[in-house]
């Protein structure tokens, strides 16, 4: 169990975000291990996506310490996380709509090989960063999408696109916010084969409503309500709570 | 995932072919040629129309400078002539006040139209849509007031007298024809042009792209969207500069105008016209503007403006993209049918 001895890929401690007296992520303390499998839900308004915005640097946080892999990254800017390893997605598509997918993911390897700040070079000519993003592409079953405009895609893969711009990234910490939102149902299995394939050493958190994907993808399962934690488990102690029936999965038993 | 993404497997032949062709995306386009042939041959065809010939080949640089920041970074801007008029006064405040150098000139005049640039881009860059509309304007309109205020340096409402401009590297004198100011606008044109071209194409220019599609994503992929915003700012503002000086130096004349709220509206059409965001929309809708104005105001010198108002309204409802926009669609039908 040498897993035990480094410190957590993601560890918060009393972290807090308040807007005017609005408290909306209450003191939450969470560990992510290295390369877990973890998922957090709760219902609407829960705070799920303010606490990836906090981890991510998009939202600076009221109090409380944001750490990665050991190191203290509260007070880091977004960008300064992202050359870290720790990368985002979102819950509706953030992509560079009137550019095609190839370019998209080329955007993000070049920004994390630290190329674009070149202003006379031409891009073109970094066939590496090139080469790099369309193998991404053929990983992840992208690739005859590679030189068309994103908005010609299909929703699903749009999504997928999504993920794959964050794969460029070469990330350590994967926030993944609701991967499967708005995609038909039928095509909701392509995005969870895909989650299921990203490397072992890659330490995701799965923010989702459908409980589907999270029992086939989370390893373990955090429950948040009104900002803050209550209560994490396996997934089976998680389906088991009486408390987690209540305010969340009783909802859907009701239906 | 590292060492299996930096060593490829091989592609089938269709897929090189094509990645290949999108790495060479900024190789140079025999098209691109055109627009200096027809500069060159404008020269010998229309020997009585080189003054305002010179007018347009600078005023396409002023162009230029807006594309970069509305059509490729995304930055809106209704203040530009802030940038411009600041380079046209400090080339008429040096030629005024004996150094009549021109090259020289233009050169001090990027720098100081750059720090503007900077400066105020630092302020004003925080923000976005319409309040960065709003903040573009007032810094221009502070600037006029103050060169209308200083009239002791700037001749205020009068216009700044007696800039005395010497020949271009001590040879070429500016002749009352307007040959010299045409070829020397033209020279500085170009070299503005491969500047820019260069930019736009390199990763920083791509970045741009990302920041006008989606500043929010870019910042998710770490990239400091603010800096790169004032990099392109700053970058922009020595570029309007150096047209501001140019069109200073080639009529030997500043008036307030150069900083009104007028000429940061009219580039604007000019841009629009042509196509934003595709390089060469400057080098169409400058000249169409500035020759319809010509021959406008000859023709009708009342109700020049309409006319020029109805061409507007005209290319918005029908030719999105600008003339550009249009020549683009009716290629991209031709090699359909074919």
């Amino acid at each position: 169990m040498t897993a035990t001895a480094l410190p957590p890929a993601i560890e918060t401690t009393k972290l807090r975000k308040s807007f005017g007296g609005f408290v909306v992520t209450n003191d939450v303390d969470f560990r992510l291990e290295r390369g877990a499998r973890h998922a957090l839900i709760g219902p609407n308004g829960a705070g799920k996506t303010t606490f990836v915005n906090l981890v991510s640097g998009a939202l600076v946080s009221t109090s409380g310490t944001v750490s990665l892999e050991g190191t203290d990254v509260t007070d880091l800017t977004q960008s300064q996380r992202v050359k870290r390893g720790l990368i985002r997605t979102f819950q509706i598509n953030q992509l560079f709509r009137k550019l095609t997918v190839l370019e998209n993911v080329s955007l993000a390897v070049t920004e994390r090989e630290g190329r674009a700040t070149n202003l006379l070079r031409p891009s073109g000519s970094n066939r590496a960063i090139i080469d790099e993003a369309y193998s991404l592409l053929e990983r992840v079953g992208l690739a005859d999408d590679a030189l068309r405009p994103v908005t010609d895609l299909a929703y699903g893969r749009q999504r997928m696109t999504e993920i794959a711009v964050a794969l460029g990234l070469e990330p350590r910490v994967l926030l993944l916010d609701e991967p499967a939102a708005g995609v038909p149902t039928g095509d909701v299995g392509i995005i969870i084969d895909l989650i299921e394939q990203l490397p072992s050493d890659i330490a995701i958190l799965l923010i989702e409503h459908d409980m589907d994907i999270v029992f086939r993808v989370a390893k373990r399962i955090t429950v948040l309500t009104e900002g803050h934690v209550l209560v994490e488990g396996t997934p089976a102690e998680i389906a088991a709570n009486p408390q987690v029936r209540e305010v969340y999965l009783g909802s859907r038993g009701a239906a | 995932m590292t060492e299996t993404s930096k060593s490829p497997k091989p592609h089938d032949t269709a897929v090189t072919t094509a990645l290949d062709a999108y790495a060479r995306r900024h190789r140079f386009r025999i098209v691109e040629v055109v627009p200096w042939i027809a500069a060159v041959a404008a020269y010998f065809v229309f020997p009585d129309y080189l003054a305002l010939g010179g007018q347009i080949l600078a005023t396409i640089i002023f162009a230029l400078s807006v594309d970069l920041l509305i059509g490729y970074a995304g930055i809106v801007t209704l203040g530009h002539a802030a940038m411009y008029g600041t380079g046209a006064y400090t080339a008429g405040l040096l030629a005024a006040n004996g150094w009549g150098d021109p090259v020289s000139g233009l050169l001090i005049a990027a720098c100081v139209s750059a720090l503007v640039g900077f400066v105020s881009g630092a302020l004003v860059l925080r923000t976005s849509g319409l309040t960065l509309l709003m903040q573009t304007l007032v810094v221009a309109a502070l600037l006029y007031e103050l060169a209308n205020k200083a009239g002791h340096y700037t001749g205020g409402g009068d216009g700044l007298q007696g800039m005395n401009v010497w020949p271009v590297f001590g040879l070429f004198r500016f002749d009352l024809f307007g040959k010299t100011a045409y070829l020397y606008s033209l020279a500085v044109l170009f070299v503005c042009w491969l500047l820019l071209r260069t930019v736009v194409h390199s990763a920083f220019g791509r970045s741009l792209m990302g920041i006008r599609e989606n500043p929010l994503r870019m910042q998710a992929i770490g990239t400091p969207v603010e800096r790169r915003k004032l990099i392109a700012y700053t970058l922009s503002s020595a570029l309007a500069g150096v047209s501001g000086a140019l069109i200073a130096q080639t009529t030997g004349f500043v008036g307030l105008g150069v900083l009104s709220l007028e000429k940061s509206g009219s580039i604007l059409i000019m841009l629009i016209i042509g196509g934003v965001g595709q390089l060469y929309g400057s080098f169409i809708g400058v000249p169409l503007y500035m020759i319809a104005q010509d021959r406008f105001a000859a023709i009708d010198p009342v109700f020049w403006y309409f006319w020029i108002g109805l061409f507007m309204v005209l290319v918005v409802l029908f030719a999105r993209g600008g003339v550009l926009g249009v020549l683009g669609r009716m290629f991209e039908r031709l090699g359909r049918s074919r």
